[in-house]
């Protein structure tokens, strides 16, 4: 094969593989973005309770806080 | 003994039998083996009469506009986000201070356990902590330097890691006295160039693992196989995060071609890509429900895509950060989004109204790398200071 044909078999099989995945790509089923935003709203609301960095922890159950040291009298 | 497997496999090529380095190459969803000249000419082969290399350019031209047209005209997240009650203001202290890398901390992950961590450094040094005690309970210094890549096994018996070596090395962590960790490593990946991010799959059995090389792949721990490897990115892989387990078999990857790509683990195919950041991606981390994943760029901005609605939803940005966003993870609700900056700060963003509602400063040098617990109590930054808190 010369060196022009062989690049241009190259270039050729890189443009289908490029079309062939934009094919895939432009084909898959879209919902619209209003509903995606509701589902992603509505997940936030479901869980936020039990979100202990959004809620805050009470601190007798948060492990990191210190807990103070006991001194005998 | 030490089994390591190159990214390209040698044998008898499919179609013409001959031995030579083969490329793997999806059929009809049916995995085969060619060797390159077979590829090329299978590739002419099958060029329709009117199919030249203009009229496949002017195709891949118009579907392009095609995805950019269907992903305009709607609204933003935070438009739909506007009834939606603000939140307070918040308080987050540093409870702990993990002081002992002797340079650059490069990754930290999380222990199922939500107390254990891994974390690793420029020097070669990945440590084991209890963030509880800060004490160390694990230390091995890897052959190379850079180790940019580390992860927990879901058992919490083994970490992974790997950087500058090409390798992702497995390390099975016991309670030895005297314990030898460098002895008992295992290689499972090998890449052509660093290894810039890994992740356990649902068990210790597989790793996946993003190289330098622009590929990611998945491996068999056990016999360091390459089980599937993903081509498309067009530069260095930088991250990747998988899939929440109910929502299957995916995983989202971020690279220097800007682009976000979603694949599918079991045939190897890019299923969805994104390409709006102006920068290197350098981080991606999948919203809890797994229908959207958010990114952080050198672009100064995080960005957040909603896999069904097919685009890019919202953009966290503001006008006085400059810096590139090393590292992105979300708090259990979702609601919140932390993001690590080169400019030493976190910054933590309100995901559905896209405002800042705090900004966390502490550490003396870039934050690389941020994780939120298992349990979602606490967060984990590690930085070019030299530690983590």
């Amino acid at each position: 094969m010369s060196t022009k044909t062989a690049t241009t078999t190259n270039n050729i099989a890189q443009a289908r593989r490029t079309v062939q995945q934009l094919r895939i790509e432009a084909s898959i089923e879209r919902i619209k973005v209003s509903k995606a935003s509701a589902d992603l709203m509505l997940y936030c609301e479901e869980h936020a309770k039990k979100d202990p960095l959004l809620m805050g922890i009470p601190a007798s159950e948060n492990p990191f806080k210190d807990k103070k040291t006991c001194i005998l009298l | 003994m030490d089994q390591t497997f190159l990214a390209i496999v040698f044998g008898p090529c499919d179609k013409c039998s001959k031995e030579k380095p083969l490329r793997p190459v999806t059929v009809k969803s049916e995995q085969r083996s060619y060797c390159s000249l077979c590829v090329e000419m299978m590739a002419t082969e099958g060029l329709h009469e009117n199919e030249t290399l203009a009229s496949l350019k002017s195709e891949a031209e118009s579907l392009k506009g095609k995805l950019e047209e269907e992903r305009k005209h709607d609204v933003e997240l935070h438009q739909v986000a506007e009834r939606v009650e603000a939140l307070g203001q918040f308080v987050m202290k540093t409870r702990r201070t993990l002081k002992g890398h002797g340079n650059k901390v490069l990754c930290m992950d999380w222990c199922k356990d939500k107390r254990r961590i891994v974390s690793s450094s420029q020097d070669g040094k990945v440590i084991v902590w209890d963030s509880f005690t800060t004490n160390k309970e694990h230390a091995v210094t890897m052959p190379c330097t850079w180790v940019m890549a580390c992860a927990y096994a879901p058992s919490g018996c083994a970490i992974a890691c790997g950087g500058l070596d090409n390798k992702c090395s497995v390390y099975p962590l016991t309670f030895e006295k005297n314990e030898n960790m460098a002895a008992k490593k295992k290689s499972v990946a090998m890449h052509t160039n660093y290894l810039s991010a890994c992740s356990f799959t649902n068990s210790d059995m597989q790793i996946l693992t993003a190289s330098g090389d622009g590929t990611c792949a998945l491996w068999d721990v056990e016999s360091g196989q390459l089980l599937q490897s993903f081509h498309g990115h067009g530069a260095d892989v930088l991250c990747l995060d998988l899939a929440p387990s109910e929502t299957g078999n995916t995983f989202v990857s971020g690279g220097c071609d800007k682009k976000a790509m979603v694949w599918d683990m079991r045939s190897g195919q890019c299923v969805q890509s994104f390409e709006t950041h102006d920068s290197d991606i350098n981080s991606v981390r999948y919203y809890p429900s797994g229908d959207a994943f958010a990114s952080g760029s050198d672009d100064a901005t995080c960005r957040l895509y909603d896999l069904r609605a097919d685009r890019e939803v919202a953009i966290y940005s503001k006008e006085s950060i400059i810096f590139g966003a090393s590292s992105v993870d979300f708090s259990l609700s979702g609601r919140l989004l932390f993001a690590g900056y080169n400019d030493y700060t976190i910054n933590v963003w309100d995901v559905l109204k896209g405002s800042r509602v705090s900004i966390l400063f502490g550490h003396e040098n870039r934050v690389s790398t941020l994780r939120v617990s298992p349990d979602g109590t606490a967060f984990c930054s590690g930085s070019w200071d030299h530690t983590l808190r």
